[in-house]
């Protein structure tokens, strides 16, 4: 999966970011191709989470300096909206629920919005409920679902589904997914895992963030980055997240110190 | 960061109806009186029973104290300040459309209620009332021709006085509440509708007012009869420029549905609000009730509420006749300085009568927004139910919602449900409609059109679209 000739989706320099003046995010650099698929790991408060966000565009997190480049373009400078119509996708870790909104409805207008940024023609009512028939397999996830309030009254694994049934649906060039794996029971992992593996292709990259080594059994990454502090402390391939898991995260940092004691 | 300048951007659509008709008005000189009251009368040529009915009414308003029980709040109105009556100066009778001034014509068009033959909307009869005056009624011909009549209530004193006699004032009495009094004493137009037996009224019918005069109180009176086996959907709608000063709307509506009658009364309120800072607007005063006094008779009560600087409004249902039903459907939503207190009273009195209320309160920027309604059951209500919904959605930190359900039952067979639930549009659920491509008017129109639905879906069909739109034009930048 790993050609250093192909074509540059992300990339993140010298990225920093707060959220109510509290500096979480303090020079992430990152560099994503496409075809790649990336780990990002790191205990809680690490800062992995927000820099979900921080691509996503969510309004709460300000940043303060560094740039983000998608495909050639300022990401920074674009409304959250803009971003998701040219395939920046976030599987949130908790998906909120909104009442009253039309899952199926919802769904609609959302990959309609992607189809026109990708010149492709809106779908009507019934030619949508014929493509998201088709995408629930991809999950395996029931159509009433469908017929319900967004992510209202959904367990955990629910909306998980729901989320990846979104990924299908938009077709994103770059997806981040938080946290996917947490509150899923083995069986609903593995579903998940696989809808997430079906949906690559060599044109477009995800970026996995999870806090433990299952997730990762189940899609292997070609790059493991390690976050602490706001920072990616350390990059390797796979066998990283192996090492993380039977070292654990302190490990990282006493042989950085020593890294850096060098 | 970037999503708030934009609401930044946007904030304060202009109102759209804001302009102001330059037309040569008839107004009487300011403040209230006897004299005024029969210089009204005499203007409309009213025959001697309403002119008694009128003067009583005056009699009785002048004993009565201006409600302060609502959660309002507002600068004293004197009502000696006010002009009673004002009409476009033009030809007295109008056999038909060709002789209303251009102009009038030319303001309804503005807002989008064409009069003339070749733009009216079809299967909509229109009655439109322009400050004191009603100008035109369209396709009363046609109904007619079904035994409907529908025409201004100024026409039917004189063309129809038995039935005015009859009805006027049976459902709203005049002393019922002291803006009631006052509409009683002083009202200029309105609507009358008269459906006849057995008919299914053949078109919707609409009334749309406009107050085109800053110093003036609009007090119009509309009054609906369903006799036995007809049906009536009806519509109103309301517009006025914007002025810096507060402008007085009082009015009553009164409809009576007659054995296995059925009125349906839709309202999409849009009166000037005022602007940002809250300053100007109408007070809107309404007293709206119907009466099921026949068996299985149905009068159902739609409204969205968008405008007015103040209202309070309970459109109500008096529930007489067997198996009677009583349906209220209400969306209010206030956004800036704007105060609504508004719900409904059902008042069940005949065995196994049903009701039903869904209200909806959408509360944006520093506005506030009650519900107040009470259900009650009489002693003779036995198997009487109720069902009633009402929710309230914040929208930012300054808005304001209350809830005020009062229930008295003498009936221990009644059943009475009461739901209520209030919830914010959060941030995070607009960043979640956000991140998947749905720009953020959109994602709050989504919202609040969800939260909506059950009211809508009781909308006419025309309408309905309509009235999601007008809440999303009037919630555009509420979110910050």
């Amino acid at each position: 999966m790993i050609r250093t000739d192909s074509e540059l989706i992300l990339e993140i320099t010298d990225l920093h970011a707060c959220v109510e003046n509290q500096p979480i995010l303090k020079g992430v650099n990152l560099t994503v191709r496409a075809g790649e698929i990336h780990a990002v790991m790191g205990r809680n408060g690490s800062g992995k989470s927000t820099l979900s966000k921080v691509i996503a565009g969510h309004p709460a997190y300000n940043v303060t300096a560094g740039k983000i480049q998608f495909q050639g373009q300022d990401l920074l400078a674009m409304e959250p909206e803009e971003r998701a119509r040219c395939g920046v996708f976030l599987g949130f870790q908790y998906p909120v629920e909104i009442p009253g909104v039309s899952n199926l409805e919802f769904l609609r207008v959302a990959t309609n919005s992607r189809r026109e940024k990708l010149g492709q023609a809106e779908l009507d009512t019934f030619e949508f409920e014929d493509l998201v028939r088709e995408r629930l397999n991809v999950v395996q996830m029931d159509p009433a679902f469908l017929e319900r309030s967004v992510n209202e009254g959904f367990s955990g694994g629910e909306k998980k589904r729901n989320e990846i049934l979104q990924m299908a649906l938009l077709q994103p060039v770059f997806s981040i997914l938080d946290e996917t794996d947490s509150g899923l029971d083995i069986d609903a992992l593995r579903i998940v895992a696989a809808g997430v593996s079906q949906l690559a292709t060599p044109t477009s990259a995800t970026l996995l963030i999870t806090h433990y080594q299952r997730l990762l059994n189940e899609i292997t990454p070609d790059f493991v980055h390690v976050m602490d502090s706001g920072k990616i402390l350390r990059t390797g391939g796979k066998d990283l997240a192996l090492e993380l898991e039977r070292a654990g995260y302190d490990w990282i940092n006493s042989t950085n110190k020593d890294q850096e004691d060098n | 960061m970037e999503s708030q300048n934009s609401v930044g951007e946007i904030v304060s659509k202009p109102y759209k109806y804001g302009f102001v008709t330059d037309i040569e008005t008839e107004k009487i000189s300011k403040g209230i009186n006897e004299d005024v009251i029969r210089l009204i009368s005499s203007k409309k040529q009213e025959p001697a029973f309403l002119l008694d009915f009128r003067l009583k009414a005056y009699k009785q308003w002048q004993q009565m104290q201006e409600p302060d029980w609502a959660e309002l709040g507002y600068p004293k109105i004197d009502y000696q300040n006010i002009i009673y009556y004002a009409a476009p100066k033009q030809k007295d009778k109008k056999s038909s459309l060709d002789e209303v001034d251009p102009k009038l014509l030319e303001t309804f068009d503005k807002l989008g209620i064409p009069l003339n033959e070749q733009k009216r909307l079809s299967n909509v009869a229109v009655d439109a009332v322009f400050d004191s005056v009603s100008i035109a009624t369209t396709y009363k011909e046609k109904l007619a021709e079904h035994g409907v009549i529908f025409c201004s209530i100024s026409e039917a004193i004189i063309d129809y006085p038995e039935l005015i006699e009859k009805y006027l004032g049976t459902v709203v009495p005049i002393n019922d509440n002291f803006f009631a009094a006052l509409n009683s004493a002083v009202f200029s137009d309105g609507s009358f509708v008269f459906i006849p037996k057995g008919v299914d009224c053949p078109m919707e019918l609409s009334s749309y007012f406009r107050i085109n005069s800053g110093d003036i109180g609009q007090f119009e009176r509309t009054l609906i009869i369903a006799e036995d086996n007809s049906s009536v959907s009806y519509l109103e709608g309301c517009t006025a420029p914007m002025f810096d000063t507060n402008t007085l709307h009082a009015a009553v509506v009164e409809l009576v549905a007659l054995d296995q009658a059925s009125i349906k009364y839709s309202t999409v309120q849009n009166w000037y609000a005022g602007n940002e800072e809250g300053v100007g607007g109408i007070y809107n005063f309404v007293t709206k009730r119907g009466h099921c006094r026949g068996k299985q008779s149905k009068i159902s009560w739609s409204q969205v509420e968008t405008g007015s600087a103040i209202t309070w409004k309970y459109p109500s249902c008096i529930l007489q006749g067997y198996e009677s039903i009583g349906e209220f459907y209400s969306v209010a939503l206030t956004n800036n300085y704007q105060k609504a207190d508004t719900g409904t009273k059902m008042i069940h009195v005949g065995p196994k009568t049903r009701s039903t209320i869904v209200s909806k309160g959408i509360s944006a920027g520093h506005s506030s927004n009650s519900y107040r309604g009470l259900v009650q059951m009489g002693p003779k209500a036995s198997g009487a139910r109720n069902y009633s919904q009402c929710d309230s959605m914040l929208i930012g930190d300054n808005a304001g919602a209350n809830t005020y359900p009062y229930i008295r039952s003498q009936q221990p067979q009644a059943n009475i449900e009461h739901e209520a639930s209030t919830c914010r549009i959060s941030e995070d659920q607009l960043f979640y409609l956000q991140s998947r491509g749905i720009n953020f008017e959109e994602a709050i129109s989504m919202m609040v059109s969800g939260f909506c639905r059950d009211v809508f879906n009781q909308l006419p069909m025309e309408f309905a679209a309509e009235a999601d739109k007008l809440l999303a034009l009037k919630l555009e930048g509420s979110v910050g």
